[in-house]
């Protein structure tokens, strides 16, 4: 019995989002007074493996195997639950990301375990076991009971505060057999050294309100300024502003960043279920009236084009560039 | 060549929801019923690729879970071109039972393509794809973007962290679908609405499956304190307020 973390690792590097897990699942083990186990697939060195230690794992396991080098679903499920079934794991954490998203649901069925995913809280108890859970794109919230012996739970990104520990963790390294995978990749497009849009802790985004795709330079350089990532509401991208990568909103991408600074963007329910998991959201908009006024906590009235050079002016001279 | 579109129907994405029965159901009153929308997407790409003839693809069906109150979803989906529908005659309890009831469907149809929302816009599980391809033992690829079909041959395009990545799988399997897919759900034509009527909407009942889940209770999210204004004209005041209140600058 413990509780098991899957930690997806980045070209062998773990992110903050590894760490957020098994921060959440040490508080998990402590309600079940268990320990945590966290699983790495992939080659990772072993000090990147030893800071989950840091979080609270006490034992880290760890899988190397070709037929892993590409990710298939139905293959990391078979790993998980191979793990799983050999540790006796009852809880069972993994991120809601991409790839979170397509092994849960898998692991649910293969080990006949309860999933609730997107989860934004500790479990609300552990008998019955009730997770607290986003639902209605953000427009309500749920408890869930999850009725089977073995759990799954996926946690909302930027969900849960770090919290470090000594580090005492053993690593071993976990032979298992490993099929062939059925997803051939034929060809890759990948960014790199750009800030993933879904890891920023601070995004600006801009809507139809900044009027064309001309008028982005300000909001760019104050992302920059700021350290933080650019986005845009959905009549953006569709006009091919910018790029349908940066669309946010409910059929975008769903982010939680801790600061989230719209601009021209009036705030339609379909943008508001992209982001009302953010901690703070900043509305700067010309229309007092606009809708996200009312989910915003700070807010200016006003036209864009003339507060962002201000803002971004205040913002140097606060980071001191 | 068959594509399976899987549709789920769900409130109009501009609902207030509100709850009753001491906040454990879903209050329907009002509620516009639409074709949930990734599922709408999905079933646009379903007929642009069967459109190709290149594609080998021949015919496009949708499946629904849930009771007759569900028709008219399922008759829209008929109206925007799918040639037939299959409704399992079952309130969906949760994810794993929806999938389950999928699963039967396709193992007495064969499908080649099967095609699920990322996500449903109502209990936002982003489940039943998954669950229904490890049900049948098949590949399942998340995160799709595009889809094309040459020669009855899959070619998808998954959104990586960053990126995108273009595989191949062998078929049957599961596309579960997000944006990207297509670019605006087709509009049903008028002579697609007098075709609908027409066309057959077969009946299966459920097979008997256990709900892995339940929800006990919904409620809303806290109101957000009142927004501060900082005034236009003092718009660098916003940077030094952030600075001190939210400490994140």
């Amino acid at each position: 019995m413990s509780v098991l973390v899957y930690t997806e690792n980045w070209d062998g590097k773990f992110k903050k989002v590894s760490f957020e897990l098994i921060s959440y699942a040490s508080k998990v083990a402590e309600m079940l007074n268990t320990d945590v186990a966290a699983l790495s697939i992939g080659n990772v060195a072993n000090d990147e493996l030893q800071k989950l230690g840091g979080y609270g794992a006490s034992k880290i396991l760890s899988v190397e195997n070709d037929n892993a080098k590409v990710f298939d679903a139905q293959n990391y499920t078979g790993i998980i639950a191979q793990v799983a079934e050999k540790i006796g794991a009852k809880v069972i954490i993994i991120a809601n990301n991409n790839t979170g998203k397509a092994v849960a649901p898998r692991l649910s069925v293969k080990l006949k375990a309860a999933l609730g995913a997107s989860v934004s809280k500790l479990p609300l108890s552990v008998s019955p076991f009730t997770i607290y859970k986003r639902s209605f794109s953000g427009s309500a919230f749920s408890d869930v009971e999850l009725k089977t012996d073995i759990k799954i739970i996926t946690l909302a990104q930027n969900s849960f505060e770090l919290i470090e520990t000594a580090n005492n963790a053993t690593i071993e390294k976990v032979d298992i057999n490993v099929d062939a995978p059925k997803t051939e990749v034929i060809d890759v497009q990948k960014q790199t050294g750009k800030l993933l849009l879904t890891d920023a802790e601070i995004v600006v985004s801009g809507g139809r309100g900044m009027k064309s795709p001309d008028n982005w330079g300000p909001l760019v350089e104050l992302a920059e300024v700021l350290g933080g990532a650019t986005a845009c509401s959905r009549p953006v991208s569709d006009e091919g502003w910018r790029s349908h990568e940066e669309h946010t909103g409910q059929t975008g991408k769903i982010i939680a960043p801790n600061l989230y600074i719209a601009v021209g963007i009036s705030g339609a329910t379909q943008h508001i279920a992209g982001v009302s998991g953010s901690k703070y959201i900043v509305a700067i908009n010309n229309d007092k009236s606009a809708p996200i006024f009312e989910v915003a906590q700070y807010g200016i009235v006003g036209d864009a084009q003339k507060i962002l050079p201000q803002l971004v002016e205040a913002a140097k001279q606060v980071k001191g560039k | 060549m068959k594509i399976l579109v899987c549709i789920s129907n769900v409130p109009d994405t501009t609902t207030k929801v509100k709850f009753t029965d001491g906040d454990t159901k879903l209050d329907t009153a009002g509620i516009q019923w639409v074709i949930n929308p990734w599922d709408e997407l999905s079933l646009t790409r379903a007929l642009e690729i069967k459109d190709d003839a290149s594609s080998g693809v021949k015919s496009v069906t949708v499946a629904h879970v849930g009771p007759v109150t569900a028709e008219p979803t399922i008759r829209k989906a008929l109206a925007i071109g799918a040639d037939s529908a299959i409704r399992v005659n079952a309130e969906p309890s949760d994810a794993y039972f929806v999938a389950a009831q999928l699963a039967e469907v396709v193992k007495q149809e064969q499908f080649d393509i099967i095609m699920c929302g990322i996500e449903s816009s109502d209990y936002n599980g982003s489940m039943v794809g998954s669950m229904l391809a490890e049900m049948l033992n098949i590949p399942s690829i998340s995160a799709v973007s595009n889809l094309k079909v040459e020669n009855e041959k899959p070619i998808v395009t998954r959104e990586i962290d960053g990126g995108k990545e273009v595989v191949s799988t062998s078929t049957p399997f599961v596309a579960i679908v997000q944006k990207g897919i297509a670019k605006e759900p087709r509009i049903a034509a008028m002579r697609g609405i007098m075709m609908a009527r027409s066309k057959p909407i077969k009946l299966y009942e459920p097979v008997a499956v256990d709900a892995l889940t339940s929800y006990k209770k919904f409620e809303l999210p806290e109101a957000r304190p009142a927004c501060k204004f900082v005034d236009a004209e003092n718009a660098k005041d916003l940077i030094a307020l952030l600075q001190s209140e939210t400490k994140l600058i």
